[in-house]
């Protein structure tokens, strides 16, 4: 029974979901929406699932005082000023100054820089990647020189190394990325099929 | 000689002496033509028809008039407007050129939009043929027109044609599995390096770790890893190895967590399932590469899977599971951050192998059999695009429109 209920709703819930695809009826829209937003609610309230994972593990390692446990008291104090400055009654909530100041002087320098990490990240797995050491590496090699150089004035060889270019993106790439798009189309449909007659029932957890 | 000097005077005379009154005479003549030109305005356009939309839910008409082709010059534009009453207001709803005799009449679904259109009700149109000198003649008021909605979206027909062909290959494939027919699977260079990776992790005596990606529980990606991690949960179990699994999205986490749980008690192993071993990390994007980024340099895993939804951060948490020489193995259906993984993981599982890795790593009969359902489905749409190529290049477009989806 503990089993069989959710797998009924997901066979009821999904069986709508692809039959509404095909009826532009408003009242089927209407129940369309009213799940998505309710995903949208449950996904929210989640957070504070999330938020007691998140307290659990890093008292415990303050208790254990585990390896580099420092961390996780910036860690715990970051979740509970921003708490305070966003909750706290007449702080103005999102609009308080230190929670404002806190999310934009300190969060998103930080995450541009990890973000910027991508750059050198993308070098050093280019230098990896582009090694000659087999027919197909070097014509991947030869692939990445010719999409790089394709900006560069080079005078008269400009417009054949553009062309060049657009020939690689256009072609093989977008013949290459195609086939993977469409298999992953059938894949995905495949999976929701499975998950819909209760093939794929991972997803439940312990039977 | 001196008259006729004087009326060789006179006449060079006479035309200054009555230029003025043939101008005058002129203007009056070209006033008269123009206020006669002001004064006839186009002629009416008749409605002949308002049409509902078809495949929506009722907020589209489609209004058609007729109009005298050789008066198509006097005309600058048509005016189309509605009224839910012959008596009622009518507002503007848009213009049409004056050689194009149709309107299409789009409103919102939604109550609270000004431009709401309710569906199963009635409208009433008229049409304003707006002359060039700007006077214009109104249409006899035409309806009452309903829109309505529809039960089946006609356009779609050949996709509906599509998922029940391919149910009806599922459920086939699946029935034979059942039957105890052999299926053959292509073996996956990723999958079949699963146990040798946990293996390692086990002589090494570190642990493993599982990202599941940046999607949320309802992401096919998602769901595939949710079946892997499964697996590899249990092969943890047997080997005694510790696992690691930072998760993105607090749903995740849940559902994680008690996949691992129950992979623990299917391998025997309750007691070493660990709570605290799947955890949240954090929803911001490069907050939780950071944090997962931290704990590989710290707890340096033997080794990493990648498996889900990914964006931006493929590459970040990539190479510094590379920087500290772990196996890895990754899978998304994400095209883009496909060549990252190539370049930094050991293994990778290109797009549909993610879906299909939980058949191979099960053998489940069920599984299987969808599994080469979705092989026969593929190959079918392999060879009706190459005949339709052809069918086109030889000049035969219908079987092109025969599978148009018309969304």
């Amino acid at each position: 029974m503990k089993r069989r209920v959710p797998l009924m709703m997901v066979f009821v819930v999904s069986l709508f979901m692809v039959v509404q695809n095909f009826v532009p009826l408003d009242e089927w829209n209407w129940i369309y929406q009213f799940l998505l937003d309710w995903t949208m609610i449950i996904g929210i309230l989640s957070l504070l699932l999330g938020m007691w994972s998140l307290w659990k593990v890093h008292t415990q390692k303050i208790k254990r005082k585990s390896e580099n446990y420092g961390y996780s008291f910036i860690t715990l104090s970051g979740l509970i000023l921003m708490l305070i400055f966003g909750f706290f009654p007449g702080s103005g909530g999102i609009e308080n100054y230190w929670y404002r100041s806190f999310f934009y002087y300190i969060m998103v320098p930080i995450q541009a820089t990890m973000f910027s990490l991508l750059a050198f990240f993308i070098a050093s797995a280019a230098f990896r990647a582009f090694r000659a050491r087999s027919v197909m590496a070097t014509l991947l090699l030869l692939a990445a020189l010719v999409i790089m150089v394709r900006f560069v004035p080079m005078g008269p060889l400009s417009p054949i190394v553009s062309d060049a270019a657009g020939w690689i993106l256009k072609v093989p790439n977008l013949a290459a990325k195609r086939a993977i798009i469409i298999g992953v189309g059938l894949g995905a449909v495949a999976t929701a099929l499975k998950v819909m007659l209760g093939i794929e029932r991972s997803y439940l957890g312990r039977d | 000689m001196k008259h006729k000097l004087r009326f060789a005077a006179v006449l060079l005379f006479l035309p200054l002496i009555f230029s003025p009154l043939l101008a005058q005479e002129g203007e009056e003549m070209q006033d008269g033509l123009l206020a006669e030109m002001q004064i006839e305005p186009p002629p009416q356009a008749v409605i002949t028809v308002a049409e509902d939309m078809p495949n929506d839910g009722g907020h589209k008409l489609t209004v058609r008039w007729e109009f005298p082709k050789e008066f198509t010059s006097s005309v600058v534009r048509f005016e189309v407007y509605r009224a839910y009453s012959p008596d009622g207001e009518f507002v503007l709803r848009g213009e049409s050129p004056n050689d194009f005799y149709e309107y299409l009449d789009i409103g919102d679904r939604e109550e609270e939009s000004p431009n709401y259109m309710p569906n199963d009700s009635s409208y009433y149109y008229k049409i304003v043929a707006v002359g060039t000198e700007g006077v214009s003649s109104e249409s006899e008021v035409g309806g009452p027109y309903k829109t309505y909605g529809q039960w089946f979206h006609t356009g779609k027909v050949p996709l509906l044609i599509a998922v029940i062909l391919f149910c009806i290959f599922t459920i086939y494939f699946v029935l034979s599995a059942k039957g105890g027919k052999e299926l053959y699977i292509r073996p996956l260079a990723g999958i079949e390096a699963v146990d040798e990776a946990i293996g390692r992790a086990t002589e090494m005596g570190k642990p493993i770790l599982y990202v599941l990606g940046i999607g949320t529980a309802a992401e096919i990606a998602t769901i595939a890893s949710f079946t892997i991690l499964g697996r590899v949960a249990k092969k943890v179990a047997e080997y005694q190895t510790s696992l690691i699994v930072p998760c993105y999205e607090p749903i995740v986490m849940s559902v994680a967590q008690d996949i691992v749980r129950s992979a623990y008690l299917e391998a025997g192993r309750p007691d070493q399932y660990d709570e605290d071993s799947v955890f949240f990390v954090t929803n911001a994007q490069f907050a939780y590469v950071a944090g997962v980024n931290g704990i590989m340099v710290r707890d340096l895993p033997a080794t990493n899977f990648y498996l889900g939804y990914f964006a931006a951060e493929s590459l970040l948490l990539a190479e510094t599971g590379n920087a500290i020489g772990a196996i890895q193995i990754a899978g998304t259906d994400q095209v883009s951050q496909l060549p990252f993984f190539v370049v930094a993981c050991d293994y990778t599982l290109i797009g549909e192998e993610l879906y299909a890795a939980s058949a191979y790593l099960g053998r489940d009969p069920l599984l299987l059999g969808s599994l080469k359902a979705e092989d026969w489905a593929k190959g079918i749409l392999m060879v009706l695009m190459v005949l339709i190529i052809l069918a086109v290049l030889l000049g035969w477009d219908a079987p092109r429109e025969w599978i148009r989806v018309n969304l």
